[in-house]
Formats: structure tokens, sequence, C-alpha cells
């Protein structure tokens, strides 16, 4: 053990790419916030604010799906995840970054008054509107603000505990009864943070943050769908940190065996999303209701089709094809082009989940959304590269470390 | 099918027999095969068995279902029958996908579960010889196919030495009969060990 190498050090290359990044990120976010964020025209305003929310509601999903990835497989005892579990704890240190920033983001669009945004802030429509007013129970400022306060605190709070926790697995060999105890706490930790995660990511934030922009039209799939959109981005997302630290020498424990299932977890995710995206699709268009349609109206034959269909391409069909074999999922370029390929498809989808209603007219997608995305991986990047450098890559004294070094698929 | 001579050696340690493998290979000899209470992983590679090619038939046979799925829906509700459900179009494709996925799954199973009795020769009433009762129970059992130039001494006493419990020497149909356990041959009795 002593001759691996657990110290990251941050690569100045890395350094200059991610200020880079963060620069144009930066320089394109303040540009579109002056010229179109504070303009007079609302169209402009929306326009701004849509395409800052739905990059920062991704990129904070994202980051926590890496929580939950850890939760999930804490609990159910899975060790092959320790040979790499820094990486995933190093990208969900990010939830409290980008989650302020959504915070911020949403916060001024409610007491902003952006109710081309979110149309249940406008009080006189509401009253007027008897579907709306049915609705004021859960979509009203008050509930809003203190639900997504809540949200975003409890993620940073429980992750923060779990990451802590596992902290202690550096610190000395545990014997038999410490090891049960350690184990057995972490169990506790991240039920509750899978329990919290259930009832936002799983349930209410998607629709409070993103579906009640049409405020009249509801889906019960919706945040499950957007669950799973950021779940598999997210493990796309780890398997990128992973193949770029074997690639720099590290991680010498975890092998093309652990690769495999993290391919199978992108693979696997990728058909749900399908599943869900279909079961929205299909039943709404079976039925053909007008007040549920309105949704799919504009996207599957409005300005939104290519977008759409695109969306449908990158995220189901390329998955399916190419990731189905046993030597892709063991083949570190093709895993490393389909993260990437599956990270900007479900970037897609959630542009075309926001701005689909937002810009009904007309596809938006040009230089400020890939500016403000250059922002965010920007931070990723040095942000992720940080946490990684502060603690071990691997965690010496765990008790499933051994299982996980033997880990075989 | 043909009467062939093996020689048998039973383990009652997968780290025992892995090594066994290993060195017998290296040996040059030729590994029937390795019959395990359990599923032991890595035995697989290292006995030197090519990958499965099951799923890639398996592939095949799901594509197959979706073609057929699709194929004769499109032809029954655009030509033969066209029925107007709900003012759908007659090509209702988000309709037909249930039922290609399902068709798709039936053929890849069923398929694949047929493909499966066929390569490991299961099937009812078909029979093989058991080379050592405790087989499926708790030993490792090892079989190595004898040639004309086989030392069977040598070789029984190469795999003691590498940790067999117990060898012997076996001649006996390598391949399938048709049969019953109960009338002709009873798998648990004891069988006379032909000396070598």
């Amino acid at each position: 053990m002593a001759s691996l190498r657990t110290q990251f050090e941050v690569p100045g290359k890395m350094k200059t790419w991610s200020y880079a990044l963060i620069g144009l990120g930066l320089a394109a976010l303040l540009y579109g916030m002056f010229t179109k964020g504070f303009s007079s025209d609302e169209h402009e305003q929306v326009h701004f604010w849509g395409t800052l929310m739905y990059n920062t509601i991704f990129w904070t999903l994202i980051c926590n799906a890496s929580m939950f990835f850890i939760s999930v497989t804490t609990l159910a005892q899975a060790g092959f995840t320790q040979t790499f579990r820094r990486i995933p704890e190093a990208i969900s240190t990010l939830v409290p970054i980008f989650g302020a920033i959504t915070f911020a983001v949403l916060l001024y669009i409610v007491f902003g008054h952006k109710h081309h945004i979110y149309h249940w802030l406008d009080t006189e429509a509401v009253a007027a509107d008897p579907i709306l007013k049915g609705k004021a129970g859960f979509l009203n400022p008050t509930f809003f603000v203190i639900w997504t306060t809540l949200t975003i605190a409890l993620w940073s709070f429980l992750g923060w505990r779990i990451r802590k926790l596992n902290d202690e697995a550096d610190a000395g060999p545990m014997d038999r009864e410490t090891s049960e105890k350690f184990i057995h706490r972490g169990t506790v930790r991240t039920a509750m943070f899978t329990v919290w995660f259930g009832l936002t990511v799983g349930s209410t934030v998607p629709w409070l943050w993103m579906m009640s922009i049409d405020a009249h039209w509801y889906s019960t799939m919706y945040s499950w769908y957007t669950f799973v959109s950021s779940f598999v981005a997210g493990m796309s997302l780890i398997a990128l940190w992973v193949i770029y630290l074997k690639n720099k020498g590290y991680l010498e424990l975890t092998s093309q065996e652990h690769l495999h299932d993290i391919g199978k977890f992108m693979f696997a995710f990728s058909i749900f999303w399908t599943y869900l995206w279909f079961s929205q699709y299909m039943l709404i268009w079976y039925a053909n209701i007008p007040e549920e349609t309105v949704y799919f109206k504009h996207r599957t034959q409005g300005a939104y089709k290519g977008i759409f269909f695109f969306n449908l391409i990158v995220n189901f069909l390329c998955p399916l094809l190419i990731l189905m074999k046993r030597s892709a999922k063991r083949n570190y370029t093709l895993v490393t082009f389909m993260a990437v390929l599956i990270i900007f498809g479900h970037w897609i989808d959630f542009y075309q989940m926001v701005m689909g209603s937002l810009m009904q007219d007309h596809v938006t997608l040009g230089w400020m959304d890939f500016g403000i995305l250059a922002f965010f991986v920007g931070v990723m990047i040095l942000f992720v590269g940080t946490a990684l450098s502060k603690k071990p890559l691997i965690s010496k004294y765990h008790p499933y470390l051994k299982e996980s070094v033997i880990h075989q698929v | 099918m043909a009467k062939k001579k093996f020689v048998v050696g039973c383990f009652d340690d997968e780290a025992v027999l892995f090594p066994a493998v290993k060195k017998v290979r290296t040996a040059g000899y030729k590994i029937h095969d390795v019959y395990t209470p359990f599923a032991v992983h890595g035995l697989d590679h290292a006995m030197g068995l090519r990958e499965t090619s099951l799923h890639t038939a398996g592939f095949i046979y799901g594509i197959t279902g979706t073609a057929t799925a699709l194929s004769s829906i499109s032809w029954i509700f655009t030509k033969d029958w066209p029925l107007n459900i709900g003012g759908k179009p007659h090509f209702a494709l988000p309709a037909w996908i249930p039922i290609m996925f399902e068709l798709t799954v039936l053929f890849a199973a069923v398929g694949m579960v047929l493909t499966f009795c066929y390569l490991c020769q299961l099937a009812p009433f078909v029979k093989k010889h058991h080379f050592h009762a405790r087989a499926t129970d708790d030993l490792f059992v090892m079989v190595i196919e004898c040639t004309d130039k086989t030392n069977t001494d040598d070789l029984q006493a190469f795999l003691a030495s590498n940790g067999a419990l117990e060898t012997k020497v076996e001649v006996a149909e390598d391949g399938w009969w048709l049969g019953r356990y109960d009338k002709d041959e009873m798998p648990f009795e004891e069988k006379q060990i032909v000396a070598a």
C-alpha cells in the first residue's frame, strides 16, 4: 500500500483550463445579465434567467447525484465503490456551491416577481384562475422559498456528514467492533440522505423548480424523469473523473472491473430515462386531452421538434447501441466518449424542459447557453480538483476496501 | 458419443483449486470440465474458456422480436384491417412500442433459454455422466481428458501433490444419451473405481 499514489496534486494545466473556462463563462454570464437579464424587455429577461436557471439546476442536481450514488451503494452494502469513492465525494462537495447559486437565482426570480417565468407569481391571474387557485397551497412564494432553503441546506448538511464519517477510514486501522459500528453509522447517515433525496429530487423539487413554469400542466412522471436525467449524467461525470485520474496514474486499485460497473449504471439508467420519457409522452399522446398535450405541442410540432428528437437519439439510441456490449463498458475511450455525450445530452434535455416552455416560438440555444455551461464546467473542474487534493484518494482502512480491490464482474 | 478415459481430481477449497487448474493447464493436460457446487468467479478465466456468445444470440433474437412486432402490427393496422381507434393515425407508433418491447423480451428470453439448453445439452430425459456424486454438493471436481499417451499414475500423483483429496480414473461416456436416472443408472450409487 505504501507505494500507492494517494495524494492528488492539481496539475497547472487543469487550473489554467478551469480559470479560462470560468473567465469565458463569467464574461458570457455578465454580458448576458446586463444586456438581457436587466433589460426592460421581458422577453429578454426570461431568456437570460431561464438559461441561467436550467444550467444551475442541472449542475446542482448532477453533483448531488454523486452523493445519492454514495448513499445507495452504502445502503446496499456495495463494496466495489471503495477504490474510487473519493471521486463522488469530491463531486458532491460542489452541492453547497452550486446550490447557493441555484438558491440565489430562484430567489431573484421569485422576489423579482418574474411572473413570465413562474406564472403562479402573478397574484391577480391566480385569483381569477380556478386551476392555479387549487394549486396555490403548493405554488406560492412562501412555500417555494422555505422548501428550497430546506432542500439545499439539508442536501449540503447531510452530504457533509456522510463525507465526514468516511474520513475516519483514513485515520487508522479499525478492529472488528469499530468497523461494524462504522458501517452501521454510515448506513444511518446515508439512509437519512436518501429519504430527504426522495422527498426532494424524487418528488417535490422538480415540480417546484421546473414543472411550475407550465403552471397549469402537470405530470407525476416529471420528478422521476428529472432525477434519472441528473443521475445518469452524474454517473457519467464520475466516470470521467475516474478515467482522468487513471490516466494521470492515480487510482491504481481501480480497474476495468469498476469501470464496467459504472458503465452499467450509465447504460441501465439511460434505458430507465427512456422508459420514463416514453411513459410520460405516450400516455399524454394517447389520451390526447388539450390540457395535457399543451406541454408537447410546441416540442413535437413546433420549434423544438429537432431538439426534442435529437434528445431521444443522444440519450437513448446512442447509449443503447454503443454501451450494450461488455467490451464497450470496459473500454476507457468509449466510456469517456459516451460520458461526454450523455452529459451533453442531458444538458440539452434540461434545456428543452425549461426553455421549451419559456421560449416556445424559437430555439434559443446559442452563445449564452454555452458560455454559462463553460462557467459551470470550469467551477466544477476547479473545485472537484481542489477537493480531491485535500484528502487521500483511497481510504486505506475502510472495512470494504479489500472487497473493492478484488472486485470482479 | 464415445467412451473416453478421464482422470478425476476432487478438491474441497477454491483457493487450492485455482492454482491446481493453472498448473494442470501449464503441464499441457486438457481439462474436460470443472464441476463446482456454486458459480466460482474467475474460474472460466483460469480454465481458458472463451467468452460465451449467448448474449450475441440474445441480441439477434431480440431484434427479431422487434421486427416481427413492428412488421406484423403495421401490416395489420395499415394494410390488412385499418381501424379508426380514437381518431389516431393508422400508423400509431407510440401505441405499438409496448407491444414491440414485449415481443423483443419474449423472443430474447425464450430464444436464449433454448440456446442455453442446447449449448449445455440440457433437455428432459437427456442424460450425462456424473463424475462424482459430491460434485454438486461440496466438492470441486476437476476432470481431465486422457490421450493414449497419458500416464494416469503420474497424473493422479500430480493432482494429489497439488491438493486433490481424492483422485480416480474413470472410463465414461463424454456426451449425452437418452435415458432415465431412476431406471438405468443411479446417480448416487457408489461406482467402481477402475484401476489404472
